[in-house]
């Protein structure tokens, strides 16, 4: 037997290295997810935050590299793309891959969670980008998964789209409590939605930060700009400027 | 010089709505790129106008009758032909060997393809050869084929068949193999099985290939078919058409090849309304 991990820590990366792949390296990177924990990866882009994504969800089959990755079996994805069959209706694309005798419901409650009750029989074609991402969230949620890896979710969406998409995301994570790591390039994102945030910057973990903000008051809007200068100072930005 | 003086004139045409419109300060209205929405009966434009000048022409005796009947001779002699049986029996021997070829030809070039598209190994066994066959018009197999098969049936509807799977082949197997990448990832991380991700990723995302190919099949199917029924035959419209030669009944001839036309016509409109029905969860711009 190996030696145990922590009990609560349900990912866990030890010295993992990707080479030759299309989005980065990783050189060396270690990461511990506990069980309910929301973890945003932040970092440039080529950083290799998506490479490191990618490989805890078991997707770089051609990947060269080496390190250890413990990950639960029981995980979801969402894309940047909402990435919806687009010749199966909302609700077959919810629950595609499912079986059993109850998945048509399971599948139409994970839509009215997300808002989109009364969509199940609309092609993806009919529904705008904010909608389609719901879908997706909708499909992944709809598997009760340990750890849900979000890989830029909201970068194709609008403005304010994504701020709803925040409370939404903030509201189902709450109710269905996995763990999560939501993969970012924007630094307010990270702060809002996650317990911790970590940046990569060329393969390697830079920093490893405890959101802790207050829900509410001055003190909150203090506490959101002295982490917001922090992170944007290890990516290498300046006050905002690059 | 003339186009200098026409210039002005144009400009004055096309820019005088854009000014008169909704006032000074409006911005111009955007240019529309897509085609809008088609009238479904906007396609017999073309060959109302054709039949019109063909009767136009017949009326004023600028077609001579023994070059290109009148429209009106060619009805009657269609009428004549129903009447005494000829074109119904003719048709309904030319449609059966069709509908036999088309049969083998679509089952074996969809399984072929699925074999070489779902697999490696069947890759590897299959392309290359339907490849070579591409190669190879199918009338120039014809030859071979008569020396295997005869002159009867068989022959006929071994040419056909031939006929049909290359394109269905060509056009199921491109699709299978052109599943994005995109959706074989999403299909590892919600863990389909094999079968599974066949059935649900793979076959409906190439249906719009393989109906693409059936239309194109159905066509070289009757275009198989006017070249075997004129090869050896003694039945079928081609060998209606033939024996008109013989007797220079060029109205025969004409109609013969009108029923040809409308054949062709009818099957891919079949074969159009099916992929409607099938594939409508694409938005495309001629919908």
């Amino acid at each position: 037997m190996t030696a145990p991990s922590p009990p609560a820590a349900i990912v866990r990366v030890r010295g993992l290295a990707r080479r030759f792949t299309l989005k980065g390296v990783l050189n060396g990177v270690d990461l511990d997810i506990r069980k309910g924990e929301f973890v945003a990866l932040l970092g440039r882009s080529g950083c290799g935050k998506s490479t490191l994504l990618r490989a805890i969800a078991r997707l770089d089959h051609e990947a060269i590299g080496s390190g250890e990755i413990r990950a639960p079996e029981r995980l979801s994805v969402v894309f940047q793309d909402a990435r919806l069959l687009p010749w199966k209706r909302v609700l077959d694309n919810v629950i595609l891959g499912l079986t059993g005798p109850d998945v048509r419901e399971r599948g139409r409650a994970a839509l009215a969670e997300v808002e989109l009750g009364g969509r199940e029989a609309s092609w993806p074609y009919e529904l705008s980008g904010g909608e389609q991402q719901r879908v997706a969230l909708a499909r992944s949620l709809v598997r009760q998964p340990e750890l849900l890896l979000a890989d830029e979710p909201f970068g194709a969406l609008d403005a304010l789209t994504r701020i709803r998409m925040h409370g939404l995301l903030k509201r189902l994570v709450a109710s269905h409590q996995p763990a999560v790591l939501l993969v970012t390039h924007d630094v307010d994102e990270a702060i809002e939605l996650a317990d911790r945030v970590v940046v990569l910057e060329q393969g390697k973990v830079a920093a490893d930060v405890a959101v802790e903000l207050p829900s509410v008051g001055p003190e909150r809007a203090a506490r959101f700009a002295a982490l917001r200068r922090e992170l944007l100072g290890r990516l290498g930005v300046v006050d905002g400027v690059a | 010089m003339n186009a200098h003086a026409f210039a002005p004139v144009a400009l004055a045409e096309t820019e005088a709505p854009t000014l008169a419109a909704p006032g000074p300060d409006a911005p111009a209205a955007p240019r529309r790129l897509g085609l809008g929405a088609a009238d479904p009966l906007g396609w017999l434009l073309g060959p109302a106008l054709a039949l019109f000048a063909w009767t136009v022409g017949s009326c004023i005796g600028l077609i001579d009758p023994r070059v290109l009947p009148a429209p009106w001779t060619a009805a009657e002699t269609a009428i004549q032909l129903v009447l005494d049986g000829r074109l119904p029996d003719n048709l309904a021997i030319s449609a059966w060997r069709v509908a036999q070829g088309l049969a083998i030809g679509v089952s074996s070039g969809l399984v072929i393809a699925l074999l070489a598209g779902l697999s490696l190994a069947g890759g590897y066994l299959f392309d290359g050869l339907v490849q070579m066959k591409r190669a190879i018009p199918t009338l120039a197999l014809i030859p071979l084929v008569v020396i295997w098969f005869g002159i009867g049936e068989t022959m006929k509807v071994a040419v056909i068949a031939l006929a049909v799977f290359v394109p269905i082949y060509l056009n199921t197997h491109a699709a299978l193999r052109g599943i994005e990448t995109r959706y074989v990832e999403l299909a590892e991380t919600v863990g389909l099985s094999r079968l599974a991700f066949v059935r649900h990723v793979v076959l409906p995302g190439a249906l719009p290939g393989f109906m693409l190919g059936l239309r194109f099949g159905v066509m070289s199917a009757w275009l198989a078919l006017v070249v075997v029924e004129q090869l050896n035959a003694t039945s079928g419209i081609g060998y209606m058409i033939n024996l008109a030669r013989v007797y220079a009944q060029t109205d025969v001839i004409v109609v013969g090849i009108l029923v040809y036309a409308l054949l062709g016509l009818a099957s891919d409109a079949t074969v159009r309304a099916a992929e409607r029905r099938l594939v409508a969860w694409r938005r495309t711009l001629g919908k």
